[in-house]
C-alpha cells in the first residue's frame, strides 16, 4: 500500500465517521423538529436530546479533522477546491455555526422557543445539501480553468440533475440513517413510543434512500461515461450492500434486533462508500487533479501518518470512555440518572 | 471583481474572523485550567464553594465553546477558501501540527462532553477533577499547536525553495522555528492572564451589585492571585519576544516602535503621534529599546531605514503596541494592588472603584489580546510567509468575497449577540445564593 492510498483511506474513513455521526446529528434534528409541527414532541424530545447532548461538539470534530487532514495529505486540493468552494463552503460553515451554537444556547442557556427548534431541524437539512456539492464537483464538468485559475460554473451546477440528485441522496440517506439508529436507541432505552415512532420513520425513508442511490449510478452514465465504467465493475460491491439494506429494513419491519439492523446499515453505507470512493480513483477532481500529482512530500506524510497513529492510540480510549458512560450506560439511556447537566 | 477586491475582501473577512473567534478562544484556553484549579482547591480545603465555583464556570464555558467550536471551523476552512494559493504551498511544511491542533481539539471535546454529563455521578470530587486534566491540557495544546502554525508564517524554515517548489522538507524543523517559543509561551499565559481577569471581573460586578456573598470574594481573590501570576510571566515573556523580533524580525520591531535611524543605546518610544515622518508628543525612555532588544542598553538597533520600502510594514502598528503594553502594565499592577491589598486589610481595596476598576480589568485584557494579535499580524505584512509568499499573490482568485464578508459579519453578530444574551440570563436566573441552598437540601434529603 502506498501512502498516497494510505492518507485517502484515512480521510475517508474520517469522512464515512463524520457521514454517519452527522446524519444521525442531522435527521435527530429534523424528527425532533417535525414531531413539534405535528405535535408528537413530547415523544421524542427527550430520547434525542439524552443522545445528541454529550457528543454533539464530537460530531463537529470529525468534519474539522477530515478538511484538516485533507489539506495535509494533499495541499493542492486547498488551491483547487479553495478556490471553487467559497460560496457552496461558507454557507455550510455558516449554517452549521449557527446550528451549532444555538444547540448550546438553547441546551445549556435554556433559550427554549419553538422556532429555534424548528430552525435547528431545518439547518439540519441545508447543511448535507451545501456539502454534497462537493461530491458533484469532483464529478468533474462544472469547473473550467480560465488564466490558470479553476473557476466554479454556479449556473451548470445549479441545472445539473446529477447535483440535485445528490442532493436528495443526501437527504434521505440522512434521514434514513438517523431513523434507524434512533429506533435502535429509543428500544436501548425502553422507550416503546418513540421506538414506534421512529420505527415508521426509518421505513418511511428506506425505500427513497436506495431509489436515489440507484438514481445516482445512472446518472453518472450520462455525466462521467469513465466513471460510470469503473462503477459497474464494482457491482458486486453495491450488489452486496443492496443485500445489507434488505437485512436493516427487514429487522425493522419484524420489529427485532435493531441494534443488528443499525450495524447492518453501517455496512450498507460502507460497502457503498467504498466501492464509490474506489471507482472514483484516481481522481480527487476530475479530470484536473489525481491522488498522485496533489500528493504531499514524503517526509510530511510519514510525519502526519505518525502523528495520526499516535492521535488515535489517544483518541480510542476516550472515545470508548465516552460510549461507556453514555451510550452504553443503561441507566443514563434510560433516563434513571439525574446527571445530566444542572 | 478583480483579484485586488478579493485581496481586500479576504483580508477583512479573515480578521474578521480571527478577531471574533480570538475572543472566544482565549476564554477556551484559559478558563478550563481555572475551572480545573477551582476544584482542585475545593477538593484540598474541603470547601464546597470552590466546588461550585468550577461548575458555574463550567456551565458558563460551554456556551463560549460552542461558539468558539464553530469559529474555529470557519477559520479553519477559510484558510483555505480565502488563501489556496498559500495553503497550498505551506501545506507541504505545516500540516503536521495543524493535523495535531486538531487531535488536541478532539480530546478536549470528548472530556468536556463527559465532565457536564456526569456532574454528581462520582461520589468523589476527585475523580471529576481528572476529567478536568484532559479538558484543560487539550485546550492548551490547541493553542500551542496551531500557534506553532502561525510562528511558522514569522520564521518558516525546515524546507528549501527550488523554483517556486518547496523541496526537502522536514515537519519537525518547520515546527519548531525560532518564533515558536515565545509565540507560545506568550499566548498560553496572555490566554491564561485574560482568562483570569475576565473571571475576577464577574466576582467583582457581583459584589458591586449587592451579593455580599464569600463564595464571590473566594472567587475574586483567586483570580487576582492567578492573573497576577500569569501578567508578570506575560511581561517577561513579552521581553524575550522583543529580543527575538530583534533578531529574527527587525522590520517588526522598528515599524512598532517607530526606530528609522539605526543607532546605538536606541530610546523606547511610548505615545505619541506620526506627523510627517516625525514623532510628536512621544514619551522617550533613553536606551530602553537597545534594553528590550538586546539586553544591553548601549547595543545597536536596526532602523526601519535599512529595509526596501515594499517590506516595512504599516507604521500604525505602534498604537497597537502602546495599548498592549499599557494594559498589560496596567493590569499587572492592579494585581499586585489588590492582592497586597488584601493580605494587608488595606480598606480601599473592597470601595465601590477599586471594583470597578476590577470590572473593567476583563473587558481590558481581551482589548490587549485583540490589539497583540493585531500587531503580530499586520507587523508582518506585506508578507503572508515572511520573504518567501506575498500576502497579495496567495488570495483567492474566487469572486464573491464581498458577499460572503457580509453574510459571515452577520453571523458574528448573531452569535456575539446571542451568546451574551444566552450568558447574562444563565447566570441571572440561578444566584449563587440559590443553587448553594438547593445543594444543601439535596445533600440532606438526598432527593435523588
Amino acid at each position: 500500500m502506498t501512502l498516497e492510498i494510505l492518507g485517502i483511506s484515512v480521510l475517508g474513513m474520517f469522512l464515512f465517521g463524520y457521514i454517519i455521526v452527522a446524519s444521525i446529528d442531522f435527521g435527530a434534528g429534523f424528527f425532533n423538529a417535525f414531531s413539534t409541527v405535528t405535535g408528537k414532541q413530547h415523544i421524542l424530545t427527550k430520547i434525542i436530546h439524552r443522545y445528541l447532548s454529550p457528543v454533539w461538539e464530537v460530531t463537529n470534530v470529525f468534519l474539522v479533522f477530515f478538511f484538516v487532514g485533507m489539506v495535509g495529505f494533499f495541499p493542492k486540493t486547498a488551491y483547487y477546491y479553495g478556490t471553487t468552494l467559497l460560496v457552496p463552503a461558507s454557507i455550510a460553515i455558516i449554517l452549521l455555526a449557527i446550528r451549532g451554537a444555538y444547540y448550546a444556547f438553547t441546551t445549556y442557556g435554556g433559550l427554549k422557543h419553538k422556532r429555534y427548534t424548528i430552525l435547528y431541524g431545518l439547518t439540519g437539512l441545508f447543511i448535507p445539501a451545501s456539502l454534497s456539492s462537493v461530491l458533484t464537483i469532483s464529478e468533474g464538468g462544472f469547473v473550467t480553468m480560465e488564466k490558470a485559475d479553476p473557476v466554479l460554473d454556479y449556473w451548470a451546477l445549479f441545472t445539473s440533475p446529477l447535483s440535485w440528485s445528490i442532493v436528495v441522496l443526501s437527504l434521505t440517506a440522512v434521514l434514513y440513517i438517523s431513523a434507524v439508529f434512533l429506533t435502535w436507541y429509543a428500544n436501548h432505552a425502553k422507550d416503546e413510543a418513540a421506538t414506534e415512532l421512529l420505527r415508521k420513520y426509518a421505513l418511511v425513508w428506506a425505500g427513497p434512500a436506495i431509489i436515489t442511490a440507484a438514481g445516482i449510478i445512472v446518472e453518472m452514465k450520462g455525466h462521467n461515461p469513465e466513471h460510470y465504467q469503473r462503477l459497474l465493475d464494482l457491482w458486486w460491491l453495491f450488489a452486496l450492500s443492496v443485500v445489507l439494506f434488505a437485512g436493516t429494513v427487514y429487522c425493522i419491519w419484524k420489529r427485532r434486533a435493531y441494534g443488528l439492523a443499525f450495524g447492518l446499515l453501517v455496512g450498507q453505507f460502507a460497502l457503498a462508500f467504498l466501492a464509490y470512493g474506489a471507482s472514483h480513483y484516481p481522481y480527487l477532481l476530475y479530470p484536473y487533479l489525481t491522488l498522485y500529482d496533489s500528493f504531499t512530500n514524503q517526509s510530511m506524510a510519514i510525519a502526519l501518518v505518525v502523528a495520526f497513529i499516535a492521535g488515535l492510540g489517544l483518541l480510542i480510549p476516550s472515545l470508548y470512555l465516552l460510549l461507556r458512560l453514555f451510550l452504553f450506560n443503561k441507566e443514563y439511556v434510560e433516563g434513571n440518572r439525574n446527571d445530566e447537566h444542572a | 471583481m478583480g483579484n485586488g477586491d478579493s485581496l481586500f475582501f479576504s483580508r477583512v473577512l479573515t480578521e474578521l474572523t480571527l478577531s471574533f473567534h480570538i475572543i472566544y478562544a482565549t476564554i477556551g484556553v484559559g478558563v478550563p485550567l481555572m475551572i480545573m484549579i477551582a476544584q482542585w482547591v475545593g477538593i484540598k480545603k474541603q470547601d464546597e464553594h470552590y466546588i461550585l465555583l468550577a461548575r458555574r464556570w463550567t456551565r458558563g464555558f460551554v456556551i463560549t465553546v460552542a461558539v468558539g467550536v464553530v469559529t474555529g471551523t470557519a477559520i479553519g476552512l477559510q484558510l483555505s477558501l480565502l488563501w489556496p494559493n498559500f495553503m497550498e504551498l505551506a501545506g507541504n511544511v505545516i500540516a503536521l501540527p495543524l493535523f495535531m491542533e486538531t487531535f488536541a481539539f478532539f480530546f478536549e471535546a470528548i472530556f468536556l462532553g463527559i465532565y457536564i454529563y456526569t456532574w454528581d455521578r462520582f461520589k468523589n470530587q476527585k475523580k471529576h477533577l481528572l476529567l478536568l486534566i484532559p479538558v484543560a491540557i487539550g485546550a492548551s495544546f490547541s493553542a500551542v499547536f496551531i500557534t506553532i502554525v502561525n510562528a511558522f508564517m514569522s520564521a518558516p524554515q525546515g524546507f528549501d525553495l527550488v523554483n517556486g517548489e518547496l523541496v526537502n522538507v522536514s515537519p519537525l524543523v518547520a515546527m519548531f522555528n525560532p518564533a515558536m517559543p515565545t509565540k507560545v509561551a506568550h499566548v498560553l499565559v496572555t490566554a491564561y492572564m485574560t482568562s483570569a481577569f475576565v473571571l475576577a471581573s464577574i466576582g467583582a460586578f457581583r459584589l458591586l451589585k449587592g451579593s455580599d456573598h464569600t463564595y464571590h470574594k473566594k472567587a475574586l481573590f483567586l483570580m487576582m492571585k492567578l492573573g497576577l501570576i500569569f501578567s508578570i510571566a506575560t511581561a517577561v515573556i513579552g521581553d524575550f519576544s522583543g529580543k527575538y523580533l530583534a533578531q529574527y524580525q527587525p522590520e517588526k520591531l522598528a515599524a512598532a516602535e517607530w526606530h528609522f535611524e539605526s543607532e546605538k543605546g536606541a530610546p523606547l518610544i511610548l505615545y505619541g503621534v506620526l506627523d510627517n515622518g516625525e514623532v510628536k508628543y512621544a514619551l522617550k525612555i533613553p536606551s530602553a529599546l537597545s534594553v528590550l532588544a538586546h539586553g544591553v542598553p548601549n547595543a545597536e538597533v536596526t532602523g526601519l531605514n535599512e529595509f526596501p520600502k515594499d517590506e516595512v510594514p504599516p507604521l500604525y502598528i505602534h498604537y497597537l503596541f502602546d495599548s498592549m503594553v499599557t494594559i498589560g502594565m496596567g493590569m499587572t499592577a492592579l494585581a499586585l494592588v489588590y492582592v497586597i491589598g488584601t493580605w494587608r486589610k488595606w480598606r480601599f481595596v473592597v470601595s465601590k472603584w477599586f471594583r470597578w476598576l476590577l470590572v473593567l480589568g476583563g473587558p481590558l485584557s481581551i482589548i490587549a489580546i485583540e490589539t497583540g494579535w493585531w500587531l503580530t499580524e499586520v507587523g508582518r505584512q506585506p508578507w503572508v510567509l515572511r520573504g518567501i509568499l506575498r500576502t497579495k499573490d496567495a488570495a483567492t482568485t474566487s469572486g464573491h468575497v464581498d458577499t460572503m464578508l457580509l453574510l459571515f459579519a452577520c453571523l458574528y453578530l448573531i452569535l456575539g449577540v446571542g451568546s451574551v444574551v444566552v450568558l447574562i440570563r444563565m447566570f441571572r436566573k440561578n444566584s449563587v445564593e440559590q443553587e448553594l441552598e438547593d445543594r444543601a437540601s439535596e445533600k440532606a434529603g438526598d432527593i435523588r
